[in-house]
């Protein structure tokens, strides 16, 4: 059968980095056709040309066999490819419709949309309500309506990016049940994911990029998972576990740590309970927005609240500010790497004063000690490989891994005691998630508690000794990692308590 | 084709000096034209406004006179617009601190009294620009009211009050009913600076403010905490500094430095309590700070070029007929174009092909 989109030969480059270098890709129609790679293999890049985001520097596409170029999404949008990306441009505060009529001609009748929305949702089994605001749906409805929203084009190309990534595993399984429907119908899906057993699940074909180049083309389904992951790696996986350290005294004590959600769009914690003893890695699992950014904040101190409710070391600590939490030992590391954890226009020397200051001896008598501040920021640089531009750059002109390096480093590099940190590898190339990783599990073995809070189980389940789920504002007893099975944590991070492992 | 916005990746340094010299240029390009519309000769126009005030001593005096508040306000607007806090009250923040100031001046008037007064009444000034600031900042600090409305409407409260005061109880007994104050006694008026002329010891503590405020900003934790709070606030919070506080702290330091200028004006070139005693120092002090990219150095450059626009617009009226409030518009202008260019910093223009509709 003729094939429906075919490239070849795609070379892009950005700067010195060979994001794209002579790649083939060619999905045939009716088939669900995987692209495999890790963070920063180049999926991103292949995909926003196909989709006219961006343009080769070499290399041809065709469409139906017609040679084609691909100017903008707009064309894209009218050969008849869809893209369901995975941040969503929503707006929270308009209904599901309104937000769907965005992408549509401004004459269409909010009635007509209203119908077309319920219709498409019933038919590929995508509930969604077309009058609710989007603020109220969970992530899974939000994804469905950008599916909703691409379906509305007709497309004859679906690509959806890394769209399980924010699901649970009983979202995902819907899911899957729509893209099977929508190829019986005669479309394809370009379907791009890192998680292996969805694509032995659900693809027919599989192209494994691996640093800019395809390494493979292969039918996943004739594949194990292991042998996926070696294509996708290059070398033989070695299933990171964590050692069992000795593990001393409890260091971190959480208990009945109730606090109001924020805002509305918040979560509030419900009675929340944790230890985490010295020399222990602890994990927290669960969907973006079950309490994660509250529970940090008091963790932290950015929210403070009773005293007795979190005790470092036999002290209590749950009404001193961040600062005072420094200087007992604590460090910590928010989700959000540009705004929160560093500010974007300052230099990486400012960046590392940002959360030193209290501690690291850089002021003195109201003054900064810049020649302190430059001597410990060229240690963290030169610890943890962080990759510069210049001598001192300005944290937004370094790539997402380096500056996570960078902010995880600053921390890491004052031996804190106690160690708390979100999504530690979200975003971030392979090589550095690696040194992460491995900065993590030193610390621990140095008799530090670490707390690892993440969305991504393959990460919590490499490094935690023990693992809780977060939902609703709930958190779940910790267990040890090796009884828990991935089947039983995508249930608790779905809501579902109390399943015995 | 159309033409679209883009957001720069990088920010060359250049720029963020070329801009506020573009703004200066096409500033004196407008100017002209409106000259040219006026029925005046643009060249003549634009030396009588920027080259004769320049062109002695005596006018040099002027326009650091003229250039003192203008300073000491843009250093502490610097501070609050830095760290994103919208003071724009500054005009009635130098009003009270003129009441403040004066209070104290007209309650030992005639009496002999030691050299204390002065530096009494300039402590007096600060305190009271400082407490008029802090009714925004607490209102913004505790219950999140806009401080932009808020500071800007305490200006017409103050100027009411200075206006009651010297219609009223500080009327000058002997002063023919006209509403002014007494003058003020040589021991509460600002000591000049050289011999002959206007200059007074306030430009010269105008300019070491500056200074202090450059090194603070640049070395201090304090101004750290100013510059990321402006930032990136969750970043402040992060490296634990309490967003409020320093909301509270900019507007305190801002106002003070405003009431300052007020104490120094009435006290210097004025002498005594008028109903008005600023020409919207106060105001035309944000153009002084936006054009010295709000950097206090800066703000000590763009404050003398500003007293210009001031000397300028005299000089017009009176040699060529011009309308004094062609000051205003060129002020005006200039920080239209001081904050367009200002978006091509952080943006840049990009022409793309038109795309119809799918």
């Amino acid at each position: 059968m003729a094939a429906l989109l075919e490239a070849s030969g795609i070379v892009r480059r950005f700067g010195a980095l060979v994001a794209n270098d002579h790649v083939d890709l060619v999905v045939a129609p009716a088939e669900i056709h995987a692209l495999l790679g890790e963070n920063g293999a180049g999926k991103s890049t292949l995909v926003k040309i196909l989709y006219g985001l961006l343009q080769p520097l070499e290399g041809t596409l065709s469409w139906e066999g017609r040679p084609v170029t691909i100017a903008s999404p707009a064309e894209a949008r009218r050969l008849g490819i869809g893209m369901v990306f995975q941040h969503f441009s929503l707006f929270d505060a308009l209904t599901v419709a309104e937000n769907v009529a965005l992408s549509l001609p401004a004459s269409t009748p909010m009635a007509t949309i209203e119908a077309e929305v319920a219709q498409l949702s019933r038919a590929y089994g995508l509930p969604l309500e077309p009058r609710r605001e989007v603020w109220r749906l969970s992530v899974g409805e939000r994804q469905r309506i950008e599916i909703v929203r691409a379906l509305l084009q007709n497309p004859k190309l679906l690509i959806l990016d890394e769209p399980t990534s924010v699901l649970t595993p009983q979202e995902a399984d819907q899911l899957f049940v729509t893209l099977e429907a929508l190829k019986a119908e005669g479309r394809s899906i370009l379907y791009i994911s890192h998680k292996l057993d969805e694509v032995r699940r659900l693809c027919d074909r599989a192209t494994v990029l691996r640093l800019g180049k395809v390494v493979a083309t292969a039918d996943p389904r004739a594949e194990t998972a292991a042998s996926l992951a070696r294509l996708m790696v290059g070398t033989e996986v070695k299933e990171a576990r964590a050692t069992a350290h000795a593990t001393g005294a409890e260091r971190l004590v959480v208990q009945g740590l109730s606090l109001p959600a924020t805002d509305i769009h918040g979560t509030a914690l419900k009675d929340v309970a944790l230890t985490v003893r010295a020399g222990e890695i602890v994990g927290i699992a669960g969907i973006a927005g079950n309490g994660q950014d509250e529970f940090f904040a008091a963790l932290s101190g950015e929210v403070t609240g009773d005293p007795g409710t979190i005790s470092l070391d036999g002290r209590p600590i749950g009404s001193l500010g961040i600062n005072a939490r420094r200087r007992l030992g604590a460090a910590f590391v928010p989700e959000e790497r540009l705004g929160h954890a560093a500010a974007p226009g300052f230099t990486l020397a400012d960046n590392a004063l940002l959360s030193g200051h209290a501690t690291n001896g850089f002021v003195r008598r109201g003054l900064i000690d810049r020649s302190a501040v430059t001597a410990w920021f060229r240690r963290v640089v030169s610890a943890f490989d962080v990759r510069t531009s210049g001598p001192n750059p300005e944290a937004r002109a370094l790539s997402g891994g380096n500056l996570q390096k960078f902010v995880v480093g600053r921390e890491i590099l004052r031996e804190p005691q106690l160690f708390v940190v979100a999504q530690p590898t979200w975003g971030v190339d392979a090589a550095a998630a690696a040194t992460i990783r491995q900065a993590l599990l030193d610390l621990a073995a140095r008799g530090a508690a670490v707390l690892v809070i993440s969305q991504d189980l393959d990460e919590l389940f490499a490094l935690a000794d023990r693992l809780a789920v977060i939902s609703e504002g709930r958190l779940s007893e910790a267990r040890p990692t090796p009884s828990l099975d991935r089947e039983t944590v995508g249930l608790m991070m779905g809501g579902i308590h109390g399943v015995a492992a | 084709m159309r033409l679209i916005l883009e957001r720069r990746d990088d920010r060359p340094a250049w720029l963020a000096l070329a801009s506020p010299l573009v703004a200066v240029t096409l500033t004196l390009i407008a100017g002209a034209v409106l000259f040219a519309l006026l029925g005046k000769d643009p060249l003549a126009a634009l030396k009588v406004f920027f080259v004769d005030p320049l062109s002695d001593g005596w006018a040099l005096q002027e326009l650091a006179v003229k250039a003192t508040p203008l300073i000491l306000i843009a250093v502490g607007l610097t501070l609050c617009y830095r760290s994103n806090t919208w003071n724009i009250g500054a005009e009635g923040q130098l009003v009270m601190g003129a009441v403040f100031g004066s209070w104290l001046a007209l309650a030992t008037h005639g009496s002999a009294n030691g050299p204390w007064v002065l530096p009494a009444m300039l402590l007096l000034g600060i305190l009271g620009g400082m407490a008029w600031a802090l009714i925004p900042a607490l209102l913004k600090a505790r219950l999140g009211v806009n401080e932009i409305l808020t500071s800007l409407m305490l200006v017409y409260v103050a100027e009411l009050l200075l206006d009651y005061l010297v219609r009223g109880r500080w009327r000058d007994p002997q002063g023919f009913n006209f509403p002014q104050s007494v003058s003020f006694e040589p021991e509460a008026t600002m000591p000049i600076l050289f011999g002959a002329g206007r200059l007074h010891v306030g430009f010269a503590i105008a300019v070491v403010v500056a200074l202090i405020a450059a090194l603070l900003m640049a070395r201090s934790l304090k101004g750290f905490e100013i510059r990321l709070a402006g930032e990136a606030p969750r970043a402040a919070r992060f490296a634990g500094f309490d967003t409020a506080r320093t909301t509270l702290l900019v507007f305190a330091v801002s106002g003070g430095l405003a009431g300052l200028a007020g104490i120094i004006e009435v006290a210097g070139p004025l002498g005594q309590l008028q109903p008005s005693i600023s020409p919207g120092y106060g105001f035309t002090a944000i153009i002084v700070a936006f054009l010295g990219r709000l950097n206090p150095i800066g703000a000590l450059i763009a404050g003398l070029f500003l007293a210009l626009t001031f000397i300028g617009g005299e000089n017009a009226q009176i040699a060529m007929r011009i309308p004094l409030d062609v000051t205003r518009v060129f002020q005006g202008l200039l920080l239209f174009f001081v904050l367009g260019c200002d978006t091509f910093l952080l943006y840049r223009l990009r022409r793309v092909p038109s795309v119809r509709a799918a």
